[in-house]
């Protein structure tokens, strides 16, 4: 048995900047990730973070206002108001880490525009902000000589009298299967892209820690607030950042048309992201566009300026398309990108269960409500990464030593040998896509009574076809074969909860967008969705939505 | 169209020896090799090993060698490889050992990086950022942009003699904070960097320039950090000395003075150094080899030497 005192499962910016954090605090802290920290999906973050400078003339109100209309004043106002204040102390100590970020004309932050907002206050790194963010971290993790278990795969929490204890994982590389003592964790696994196809996200955003916590007993909150991001490429999914219009881009439809001019007049390609996909999707949908397609102009930003600062985007234009950027315009239309919804948290990143805390895309401290605005994600990664490690500091001083009972390592031992040792059956790619293509169908940028009631069905008996999957794979070293089937078990989890959040709410309001329900009700719904595991299966009731001193108004862009 | 994928495959839990395999799989004109592998993996046959993950060459998990050498997989499409159908194969990277299939063990090449104590050191504490010019920033991302795939160690030829040479990675990643404005240790940094295993041992043979996908050019920043460790002053080495004697010998006689070149290279005070260099000169005796004690002059004498004069000149400016 390993022991320490705070475990951190996941290796991007939420959990490399827990642990940090955790580390300066004189904790003993081991971060436990699926993939060398540096894969982790923080990387595909392009366009930047924001934070609202004040010697820059900038109010953190401003940003914080711009955040809850993004939200459809879903957010949890206190929450948002603790990210905002916050956003410019962890900007600055980034840049103090080592973040190369992009500098104006007297050697300060410089900024790009970003969607949902009038105020220029997202800083960068190029397009690949994320992934300069993750490597610094990384290089801080070596500075402070992090322990990682790198490649590990954690298939469950454990608790000890309510409280967590720890966690049970293998090695990928040799198949050792192992209990980690530890007196608090924080889950900072990221998102759950996969559930979807296609999605922006990397293969590894399975949502493993919405299922661990779900199955530990800390309830989902918000789960069918679903991001399609505006510009993603056909057929893969792959991500063209909001940075292009950030920096000028335009959206057009087949007939050349400046399309947004009908839907969001002041803020036009900027408006928030449910906004332009919805807005995109209507273009195709009435026949405006092309191979379910619209176009993402940059023509008239020019060659050079695209190379410096869209290098990236024009990178994958180029690899993925064969399509210049200066000279054509590229084919994109709204994926699925982002989970709003998530584990639900305190302030803190602490979840109803002791010792048990949360952080970044996994969890829903509620700073992004019903639409997160770009680059707010980064910065939630960063602030709440940092406070969760912190406030587990009292808490961890508090516990005496743990004594994890070592049955349950032997108990889940079998139930994976027992996998294993399945003869014969499907392939658990089967029934992923299955879902995938499923849950895309029916929970989309538009849904509805009927689409949500299909699709949970479908998930129902998906569920009921997991123990009909085998694993060909029956060796000890990198059997990614039996690590998919247990990435398909935590997807189930996470896409029942993202049908019973949708069917839930009778309204639509930012990202869910009912065709039966088309408008918002804020006398009845201005609250949360809470899913629950419950041994009868998946309960929902609804919390409050705390509002500080913006009230809800029309949303307009 | 269908894709021919051969792929070196290997078990430590079956066999010590590897062997290769050919799938055939169903793939578009789109398709790329990640894609290709992907669904032989889901339709074909679970047990082969790969990692990948972002499919957008961002993540720098997919790096393997593809007839040869090494790519990112994500962002090479199967029609460009094999334009008419033709056979791929595929294989880990190179210089390094391997866990299964296509996942390499990358233990030692993390080390490395972390040798080059890879972080920011500054006791400076702004009030707020740092003041940097955007310029500057602007040629960092040059080298933030290596995504630690892995590909440039694996096709270093260095390395493949030199276990211990730092390689091509780790030096790029070195090179991001010798180049860094806020970093206050550069000279610490280059007078490690300039020792053994370091920034002289790169043969300066390119492949790792040709193989990065994402140009971060490692061998131009090592070349960049000699140049800046010889302008701090260190020049007590083989590499500092083989360069200063190679100029002079062009200054003096036109051409190169082999003899003199590794006589001076070693260094006339390294005596365990110069018995390994005589050993070298009385094989080469043997075999004929063995270069004239003063190289002829070459009849355009006068043309080198001035061109070695304007290039003087022009370093001086």
């Amino acid at each position: 048995m390993y022991k320490h005192d705070l475990l951190i499962i996941g290796a991007g910016l939420a959990g490399l900047r827990a642990a940090v954090e955790g580390v300066r605090q004189g904790l003993n802290v081991a971060v436990i990730t699926k993939v060398h920290p540096v894969r982790s999906h923080s990387n595909a973050a392009q366009g930047g973070i924001n934070a609202a400078l004040t010697d820059r003339g900038d109010d953190w109100k401003d940003h914080a206002l711009a955040t809850i209309k993004g939200s459809d004043y879903l957010a949890d106002q206190d929450a948002v108001e603790v990210m905002c204040k916050e956003a410019g102390e962890a900007l600055i100590e980034l840049e103090n880490m080592g973040v190369i970020f992009s500098r104006d004309d007297d050697g300060k932050l410089g900024t790009r525009a970003f969607g949902g907002q009038k105020k220029a206050r997202t800083y960068f790194v190029g397009a690949i902000t994320g992934s300069a963010l993750l490597h610094v971290l990384y290089e801080q993790s070596i500075k402070y000589d992090l322990h990682i278990y790198e490649e590990w795969f954690v298939t469950k929490l454990i608790k000890d009298e309510g409280r967590i204890s720890g966690a049970i994982a293998f090695d990928i590389k040799t198949g050792q299967m192992e209990l980690i003592s530890a007196k608090a964790v924080v889950l900072a696994t990221g998102g759950a892209g996969r559930v979807f196809e296609p999605s922006t996200n990397a293969l590894i955003c399975t949502g493993d820690g919405l299922s661990l916590a779900m199955q530990a007993g800390a309830p989902l909150m918000d789960t069918e607030m679903i991001q399609y991001h505006p510009t993603t490429l056909s057929g893969s999914g792959i991500l063209i950042s909001e940075a292009a219009r950030g920096d000028g881009a335009y959206l057009i439809n087949s007939e050349g048309e400046r399309f947004m001019e009908n839907y969001a007049p002041d803020y036009m390609e900027l408006a928030s992201r449910d906004v332009v996909s919805r807005a995109e999707q209507t273009e195709i949908d009435e026949g405006r566009g092309v191979d379910g397609c619209v176009f993402l102009d940059l023509r008239h930003l020019g060659k050079q300026f695209i190379e410096e600062r869209l290098g990236y985007l024009q990178e994958v234009a180029l690899e993925f398309r064969g399509i210049d950027l200066s000279e054509s315009p590229i084919p994109i239309k709204p994926g699925m990108h982002y989970i709003m919804g998530g584990i639900k948290t305190d302030l803190n990143g602490a979840t109803n269960i002791p010792g048990l805390y949360a952080a970044g895309e996994c969890a829903n401290v509620s700073v992004h409500g019903a639409n997160r605005l770009g680059a707010n994600s980064l910065l939630d990664t960063i602030v709440f990464g940092r406070r969760s490690a912190v406030s587990s500091v009292e808490y961890i001083k508090s516990i005496q030593d743990l004594t994890p009972d070592e049955r349950l390592l032997s108990r889940e031992k079998s139930r994976i040998q027992s996998i294993i040792d399945r003869p014969k059956g499907m392939r658990s790619s089967e029934l992923r896509l299955k879902m995938a293509t499923s849950m895309t169908k029916g929970i989309g940028v538009w849904r509805n009574a009927e689409s949500i009631e299909n699709t949970s069905q479908i998930m129902k008996n998906i569920r009921g076809q997991l123990s009909n999957v085998y694993v060909e794979n029956k060796g000890k070293i990198f059997n990614t074969d039996l690590v998919s089937f247990l990435e398909l078990e935590f997807m189930i989890d996470v896409a029942e909860s993202i049908c019973q959040g949708a069917s839930a709410r009778l309204e639509s309001r930012g990202a869910h967008f009912r065709t039966d329900i088309t408008s918002r009700n804020d006398l009845e719904w201005l609250k949360h969705t809470i899913v629950e595991l419950s041994d009868q299966g998946m309960n929902t009731k609804t919390s409050d939505v705390t509002i500080t001193e913006w009230q809800p108004t029309e949303r307009i862009y | 169209m269908q894709a021919q994928i051969k792929v070196k495959r290997f078990d430590p839990e079956q066999s010590d020896e590897s062997f290769f395999q050919d799938y055939s799989v169903d793939v578009t004109d789109e398709s790329t090799i990640l894609d290709g592998l992907i669904k032989i993996r889901e339709e074909q046959d679970g047990t082969l090993g790969l990692r990948c993950s972002c499919r957008a060459s961002i993540c720098g998990s997919c790096s393997m060698r593809v007839n040869g050498s090494a790519k990112l997989v994500c962002k090479t499409r199967i029609k460009e490889v094999a334009p008419n159908g033709e056979v791929i194969s595929i294989e880990p990277m190179g210089n390094m050992p391997v866990i299964k299939d296509l996942v390499s063990d990358m233990d030692a090449f993390w080390s490395k990086v972390r040798s080059v104590d890879p972080y920011v050191k500054t006791d400076f504490k702004p009030e707020a950022e740092h003041i940097a010019s955007n310029d500057s920033m602007t040629h960092l991302l040059g080298v933030m942009n290596c995504i630690m795939c892995g590909a440039c160690v694996s096709e270093c030829t260095a390395l493949e003699v030199d276990s211990n040479f730092i390689g091509p990675a780790a030096l790029a990643k070195a090179y991001r904070f010798v180049a860094d404005p806020r970093d206050e240790d550069k000279n610490t940094r280059l007078s490690k960097l300039n020792g053994n295993d370091g920034v002289w041992d790169c043969t300066r043979c390119l492949a790792c320039v040709e193989v990065c996908p994402k140009d971060v050019a490692p061998m131009e920043r090592i070349v960049k950090m000699r140049e800046l460790a010889i302008e701090e002053g260190y020049t007590n080495t083989s590499g500092f000395r083989h360069t200063d004697t190679f100029v002079e010998s062009i200054r003096r006689h036109g051409r190169l003075d082999e003899t003199r070149l590794a006589l001076e290279s070693t260094g006339l005070k390294n005596i365990s150094g110069l018995i390994d260099l005589a050993i070298i000169g009385l094989k080469s005796l043997f075999r004929g080899k063995i270069p004239p004690v003063l190289p002829h002059r070459p009849k355009d004498f006068n043309k080198i030497t001035s061109i070695v004069e304007r290039l003087e000149d022009k370093r001086k400016d």
